[in-house]
C-alpha cells in the first residue's frame, strides 16, 4: 500500500513538522527570554545595587549572551530538564506531568463524543444538503464559531447548572470517588468543548462529503440505480475518507485553544490552567514548557492531518 | 506609522454614497449595519452622555433591570448600560486599531514580496510561516507574559499574531496581479517597486482586502475578549466586554442581566460584521475581478 512516493512525501511533512518546531522555539524564547528586557532588573527593581543585579544576572544565567542561552535551554528542553518554577520554586518537569493526566483526559474524552457527533452531523447535512435540517445545523454551527468559547460555557451554565440543574458549574477532579462522581465533575468542560468542536468538524466534514457527492461518478452511480444509502456508504464515503480525516484532526488542533478557556472557566486542573496562572504570575520557565508542549502538539495534530490526505489518496497509491 | 495610515485611507464601506448601498445590501445586510453603527457610536460618544449618570457603584449589588438602571448593576453596584458602553470604546476600538494595523502591515508586506524578487519573497513567507505555526490563543499568552497588557501591548499583540493571515490572503492576490500585462508595462516604463506596489497593484486588491479585514476584525474581537475573560487582556479599572464576564461571572448562578448582556454585546458585534460581509454588494463581482 505504501510505495516510494507516498514515502517521500510523507518523510518530507514530517521533516517540515520538525522544522517548524525548531523555529517555534526560536519564537518562544526570544518572546519570553530575549525581548522583554533584563529579567533580573525587572525581579530587583529600580533601585537595586550593581553589585546585587550582577550577581543575579549570573545566578540566572543572563550574563551569557542571548544565542548560547538558547542553545542550553534548548538542550535542556531535549533531556527534559525544564528548569524550575519561579513562583512555587518546584521542578517545571514535576508540575507538568501532574496536571497533563488531566488534560489528556479531558481531551480524549471530548474526541470520544464529539468525533461521531460530528461526523453523523456532517455527513447527514451533506447529503440533505438544502434541506430545514442542513439549514438549522449549519446555521447553528455559524453561531456557535462566530461566538468566544466562554460565551458558549457561560450559557452551558446557565442552562444546565442553573436552569435545570443537573450538572455543577465547577468540576474539581481531587474529590472524585465513584465513576458517576467523574461522570458529573467532567460533563461541563467536555459539554463545553464539544460544541465548539462538533461546530468545527461538521462544516469541515460536510464541506468534504459535498465535494465527493457532486463528483461525476457519483451521477453514474444514481444512474445505474444504486439506493442513497448505498451511494454514500459504499461509494461516496469511502473516497472521502481522506479529506474527513484531515478535517477531524484539524478540528481537534482547535481543542487547545478551546482548552485554555474551558480548563479556566471551570477551574480544571490542567495542563492549560497551569499555564494561564504561570502567564498572570509571569512564571517564564513554566510559562516557556507549556507553550512548547501545546506548540508541539498542535504541529503534530497538523501533520497528522496532512498525513491523512496523502495516505488515504487514491492517486498516490497507484504511481 | 505608515502602514496604518495606508490602510487608512482604504474606503470604509459603511459612510460612503449610502443611498445607493443600502439598497444593494438586502435587509440582513442593512441589520448588521445597524448593529455595527450603533456600537461605533456607542465607543465613539457614548462615555461623554453617560459621564453625570451613576457609573461610580454603590448602589445594588446585581440589582435586576429596572428604570433606574436598564441593565440592572454589576458586582460594585455600578450601571451596568454605562460600562458596557465604556466598554465598547475598549472591545471595538482596540480591535479596530489592531486589525488596520494587521491587515495594513500584512498587505504592505505583501506587496514587497510580489513587486520585488524571489529571495524578499521566500525570505518574508518562511518568516511569517512561523508564526502561524503557534496557535494564536498560545501566541497571544506568550506576549502577555513576556511583554504584559497594556492596550498599547494588547494592539501589538493581536496585530502580530494576524499579519500573517493578511499576509498571506494579500500576497496570493498580489501575486496574480503582478503577472498582469499593465504591471510589466509599467516596469518597462522604468516605475520603481514602490510605484509599482502602491498604484498599480494595491488598487486592485484593496476590494478583496477589505472583507478579509472585517473578519480579520471578528477574530481579534474575539481574541481579546478571551484574554480579558481570562484576566490577561485589559486590565481594570478599565473593563472591554471580556473583563465585564469575568467581573460579574458571580451573577451566573442566578443568569443576572450583568454577566448575559455583555456575552450578547460581543456575539451582535462578530455576527452583524458576519452578515454586512455576506451582503457586501458586488463582492461576487469584485472577486471575480481578483481572479
Amino acid at each position: 500500500m505504501l510505495n516510494r512516493a507516498i514515502v517521500v512525501l510523507l518523510a518530507q511533512r514530517i521533516a517540515l513538522a520538525m522544522l517548524s518546531l525548531l523555529a517555534v522555539s526560536v519564537v518562544v524564547f526570544a518572546v519570553t527570554a530575549v525581548l522583554p528586557g533584563d529579567a533580573a532588573q525587572e525581579q530587583l527593581g529600580q533601585e537595586a545595587t550593581p553589585e546585587a543585579l550582577a550577581a543575579l544576572r549570573a545566578q540566572m544565567g543572563l550574563n551569557v549572551p542571548a544565542p548560547e542561552r538558547y542553545l542550553r535551554w534548548l538542550a535542556g528542553m531535549f533531556r527534559g530538564e525544564l528548569g524550575t518554577s519561579a513562583t512555587t520554586q518546584l521542578p517545571v518537569g514535576e508540575l507538568i506531568a501532574s496536571r497533563l493526566p488531566n488534560s489528556l483526559l479531558l481531551a480524549a474524552v471530548t474526541a470520544l463524543f464529539s468525533v461521531p457527533i460530528a461526523l453523523t452531523l456532517g455527513i447527514s447535512a451533506a447529503v440533505w444538503r438544502g434541506s430545514w435540517f442542513d439549514r438549522v445545523a449549519s446555521a447553528g454551527a455559524v453561531a456557535v464559531v462566530s461566538v468566544p468559547e466562554f460565551l458558549v460555557a457561560t450559557l452551558a451554565v446557565l442552562v444546565f447548572a442553573v436552569q435545570l440543574r443537573w450538572l455543577p458549574a465547577l468540576s474539581y477532579v481531587s474529590d472524585i470517588e465513584s465513576l458517576g462522581q467523574m461522570l458529573r465533575a467532567f460533563a461541563m468542560p467536555v459539554l463545553t468543548l464539544c460544541c465548539v468542536i462538533v461546530a468545527q468538524m461538521m462544516r469541515m466534514t460536510r464541506a468534504a462529503v459535498i465535494d465527493q457527492l457532486e463528483a461525476p461518478y457519483i451521477e453514474m452511480v444514481r444512474l445505474k440505480g444504486a439506493s442513497p444509502l448505498r451511494m454514500v456508504l459504499a461509494h461516496a464515503l469511502p473516497n472521502a475518507v481522506g479529506p474527513i480525516a484531515n478535517a477531524v484532526a484539524l478540528s481537534l488542533s482547535y481543542l487547545l485553544g478551546g482548552v485554555i478557556i474551558v480548563e479556566t472557566i471551570f477551574n480544571y486542573p490542567g495542563i492549560a490552567k497551569l499555564m494561564v496562572d504561570g502567564v498572570s504570575q509571569r512564571d517564564m520557565p513554566l510559562v516557556q514548557a507549556c507553550a512548547m508542549l501545546f506548540c508541539a502538539a498542535y504541529l503534530i495534530l497538523v501533520t497528522t492531518a496532512d498525513v491523512c490526505g496523502i495516505v488515504a489518496n487514491p492517486r498516490l497509491r497507484h504511481r | 506609522m505608515t502602514s496604518v495610515s495606508t490602510s487608512g485611507t482604504f474606503p470604509r464601506p459603511a459612510p460612503r454614497c449610502r443611498g445607493s448601498w443600502l439598497t444593494q445590501f438586502g435587509v440582513v445586510g442593512v441589520a448588521g449595519l445597524l448593529v455595527l453603527a450603533f456600537w461605533g457610536l456607542a465607543a465613539a460618544f457614548g462615555p461623554a452622555l453617560l459621564s453625570r449618570s451613576g457609573a461610580a457603584g454603590g448602589g445594588e449589588v446585581f440589582a435586576p433591570m429596572s428604570a433606574a438602571h436598564w441593565l440592572g448593576t454589576d458586582y460594585l453596584g455600578r450601571d451596568m448600560l454605562a460600562r458596557v458602553i465604556e466598554g465598547a470604546r475598549y472591545t471595538v476600538g482596540v480591535a479596530l486599531v489592531a486589525t488596520l494595523l494587521a491587515s495594513g502591515t500584512g498587505t504592505l508586506l505583501a506587496l514587497l514580496a510580489a513587486a520585488s524578487g524571489r529571495w524578499t519573497d521566500a525570505a518574508l513567507s518562511r518568516g511569517l510561516d512561523t508564526l502561524t505555526a503557534i496557535p494564536g490563543k498560545m501566541l497571544a499568552l506568550l506576549m502577555v507574559a513576556g511583554f504584559g497588557s497594556s492596550i498599547g501591548m494588547l494592539v501589538v499583540t493581536a496585530a502580530v499574531i494576524y499579519v500573517p493571515g493578511a499576509y498571506r490572503m494579500a500576497r496570493s492576490l498580489a501575486i496574480n496581479i503582478n503577472a498582469l500585462d499593465y504591471v510589466t508595462v509599467a516596469r518597462t516604463r522604468g516605475e520603481g517597486t514602490l510605484y509599482v506596489m502602491l498604484r498599480e497593484i494595491l488598487p486592485n486588491i484593496a476590494g478583496p482586502m477589505l472583507a478579509d479585514l472585517g473578519l480579520r476584525f471578528v477574530y481579534i474581537v474575539l481574541l481579546l475578549a478571551s484574554l480579558s475573560f481570562l484576566g490577561l487582556g485589559v486590565q481594570p479599572p478599565s473593563a472591554d466586554w471580556g473583563s465585564l464576564v469575568r467581573e460579574n461571572i458571580g451573577a451566573l448562578a442566578d443568569g443576572g442581566a450583568s454577566v448575559v448582556v455583555p456575552s450578547l454585546a460581543i456575539a451582535s458585534l462578530t455576527i452583524a460584521v458576519n452578515l454586512v460581509i455576506d451582503n457586501l454588494p458586488g463582492r461576487a463581482a469584485r472577486e471575480r475581478g481578483a481572479r
